[in-house]
């Protein structure tokens, strides 16, 4: 045992299987979820635990991709009327996309207030954006569609419009964006500043040169972290958006969970490819993930 | 939160400066400022009204900015009426009972976070491991239950969950013939009212998840700074929560318990982050004076590694308890509250009050309560966390 490569060996060993079991266990929901998808029984579970069920064919993800969604049409009577995948993926992209960018511009300039300036208020003003993290927004809705419902944009009220849906679903996730934005600002040391303010930088120039490009992991997280939010939301979705050329992809989803029979190949299509926009931006955000996420002060 | 630098004896020209200073500083804080302002303070402020009105649905068609509403449609005021009616169960609600939600809500919150801090630190550990081959492939799987959308995987557990042909099910079957085991396959997991294997698998999981929060809590009051008669004071609540905690993981059902594994599976991801975070800050010469000075693997994981990973864990255990303490899409897609509201959030009534009964006084106020109970448990485990974290400074 005291040969250093055979301990070696042993480690690699066991940490291996402890990594492969919880890989298993992370993988085998996925699986299961692929399993139904590819099944053409439409059943709604795998008689037995194979991946790969007799018959299998992709017809199901080629009805999600390509055939008219006969649940979510502006008249039910023609089918011509109704969403298509691609109308349903743009409409998500726009709302995830918003809140994404809406979390991320408001969220920087105010943690940067809360970061890097002494002033009147600081305390009260985060400690009513941390406070608002613990607010339950359950019975708010009701105040929430009469007060969108009063602004009008063009010839619509907001409330019914995919950017109004953006702005309420930022509302929620700045909290977070705010405190975690502030925290990493916190580590970014001010004498980087002070030296472009000596050179003749403004504060407004120093913000948008020094603090933002080093602070790129944790704005990659804001910007995750708003596109969830915009992506899988539909409690508010349902309430507020009355035209069906504006429904999202989680409500089709939702919709899909019928109360007597559910679809359930086709469902299970749209679930994985529901999943793979935010899979791919988290793998391509991932470098920033480990170290954006300060939670408000990782690192003291 | 860290305090701002206490300012020295203003001079006219410093308290202008600070004003312009504060100007700024706002003009930063308006764009989100404004917008919180607006949809978010004034629906609370709003809601802060109902609760102390008798608002239903026939009151929707109230508009506060359309004055020809106002007579026609305001809803009366009744106080304190709906708080005395959410707190006391006092309403014709099917399995409503406040201080069981409040219950199982606290114990579903710790016994979340305690698997998620646990499993995500030994993982974050594993990955962090030298010589460890495959880093890459396992980072890259491992953030799969964090980016696939949460009500995603709540319908593929509920599915999985299911009793006629279910993952798990068929799971217990295969472990059976492979090992010659007799574990049940036929588990109603979602409907079942009775607990697992007589309660004996509750005994367990209660004793695992309480007594190390158990020594935590009583380490912070034995070290806080006060008289030891007043640290005497809070023990029999203390052991009043850790009595009921207990009986609750004991007897609750089955879906208690599938909720769970769903959520641990969901949730230990974000530990992992935060932790390989910490475990990457920490400086290499570390473990090399530690090597030097002839510390085992284990002295080096104890007295360095876990100390060190504290004060990143802790903030991160707070922000994952408000997150686990309001998780709608588990409970919501699995168990729907069930069996019989036995594993109903606060939240997922909240949702019910206002979309199933459209008691929208009621679910405002309910609501509310909510908000103090978690202000409550916030500044708690600060306290608890605080305490012990001048142990290491």
């Amino acid at each position: 045992m005291n040969n250093p490569r055979l301990q070696g060996v042993i480690k690699q060993i066991l940490l291996q299987a402890f990594l492969l079991a919880v890989t298993a266990a992370v993988i085998f929901p996925i699986l299961w979820m692929v399993s139904i998808a590819i099944d053409p029984r439409n059943i709604d579970k795998p008689l037995d635990l194979t991946l790969i069920p007799p018959g299998a064919s992709f017809e199901s993800f080629r009805a999600v991709l390509f055939d008219n969604n006969p649940l979510m049409c502006s008249n039910p009577g023609d089918t011509s009327t109704c969403m298509t995948f691609g109308k349903l993926l743009l409409n998500s992209l726009y709302v995830a996309g918003g809140t994404a960018l809406f979390s991320v511009i408001l969220g920087a300039t105010a943690a940067y207030a809360f970061s890097r300036f002494r002033f009147i208020g600081r305390q009260a003003g985060m400690l009513a954006f941390i406070a608002l993290l613990m607010l339950p927004a359950t019975a708010t809705v009701t105040p929430l569609y009469v007060l969108l419902g009063q602004v009008k944009l063009g010839d619509e009220v907001l409330r019914s419009t995919l950017i109004g849906l953006a702005i309420a679903y930022t509302s929620g996730a700045l909290p977070f964006a705010i405190w975690n934005l502030k925290g990493y600002f916190d580590t970014v040391p001010q004498e980087l500043e002070e030296a472009a303010l000596i050179d003749g930088a403004s504060v407004t120039q120093a913000f948008f040169r020094i603090i933002l490009p080093l602070s790129l992991p944790a704005l990659a997280v804001t910007v995750l972290l708003g596109f969830m939010t915009g992506w899988t939301e539909f409690v508010l979705a349902w309430l507020f958006l009355d035209d069906p050329t504006k429904f999202t992809l989680a409500m089709a989803l939702r919709s899909m969970q019928g109360q007597f029979t559910t679809p359930w190949s086709t469902f299970f299509a749209m679930a994985l490819l529901m999943s793979i926009p935010p899979v791919l931006l988290f793998f391509a955000l991932q470098r920033y993930i480990v170290s954006g996420l300060t939670v408000g002060g990782v690192k003291g | 939160m860290d305090v701002p630098v206490p300012l020295p004896t203003p001079s006219p020209t410093a308290r202008r400066k600070r004003v312009t200073e504060s100007v700024r500083a706002w003009l930063y804080i308006l764009p989100a400022g404004l917008l919180m302002l607006v949809i978010t303070m004034f629906p609370q402020l709003y809601q802060m009204w109902m609760a102390f009105t008798d608002y239903r649905l026939a009151n929707l068609r109230f508009n506060i900015f359309n004055s020809e509403t106002w007579e026609k449609f305001a809803p009366p005021i009744v106080w304190f009426d709906n708080f005395v009616k959410v707190l006391t169960s006092d309403l014709a609600i099917e399995n409503y009972d406040f201080v069981r939600l409040l219950k199982f809500n606290v114990t579903w919150t710790m016994a979340n976070v305690f698997f998620h801090v646990i499993l995500g630190v030994v993982i974050a550990l594993a990955l962090n491991n030298k010589v460890l081959f495959g880093r890459k492939f396992y980072r890259a799987v491992f953030v799969l239950p964090w980016a696939i959308p949460g009500l995603i995987i709540a319908f593929t557990w509920r599915n999985m969950f299911d009793r006629r042909f279910g993952a798990i099910n068929q799971i217990i079957s295969r472990i059976n013939t492979a090992f010659g085991t007799a574990f049940p396959t036929d588990n109603r997991w979602l409907d079942a009212t009775e607990p697992p294997g007589g309660g004996g698998p509750g005994i367990v999981l209660s004793l695992v998840v309480i007594l190390p929060l158990l020594i935590m809590v009583l380490n912070s009051l034995y070290k806080a700074r006060m008289p030891f008669l007043l640290k005497l004071l809070p023990v029999p609540i203390i052991a009043w929560v850790v009595a009921e905690m207990f009986k609750m993981i004991v007897i609750s059902p089955m879906a208690f318990w599938a909720v769970l594994i769903a959520n641990i599976w969901l949730g230990w991801p974000f530990m992992t982050v935060i932790a390989t975070g910490a475990l990457q800050s920490i400086p290499e010469e570390l473990y090399e004076a530690a090597r030097m000075d002839g510390a085992t693997g284990w002295q080096q994981l104890v007295n360095i590694t876990l100390p060190l990973l504290r004060p990143a864990m802790l903030p991160a255990i707070m922000v994952g308890t408000i997150w686990t303490f309001n998780n709608f899409n588990v409970i919501f897609f699995i168990t729907q509250g069930g069996p019989f509201g036995r594993t109903e959030l606060l939240v997922t009534q909240a949702y019910k009050l206002v979309f199933t009964q459209r008691l929208y006084g009621v679910a405002a106020a309910f609501s509310i309560v909510v908000f103090f109970v978690l202000l409550i448990i916030t500044l708690l485990q600060n306290r608890v966390t605080r305490a012990t974290e001048a142990y290491y400074e």
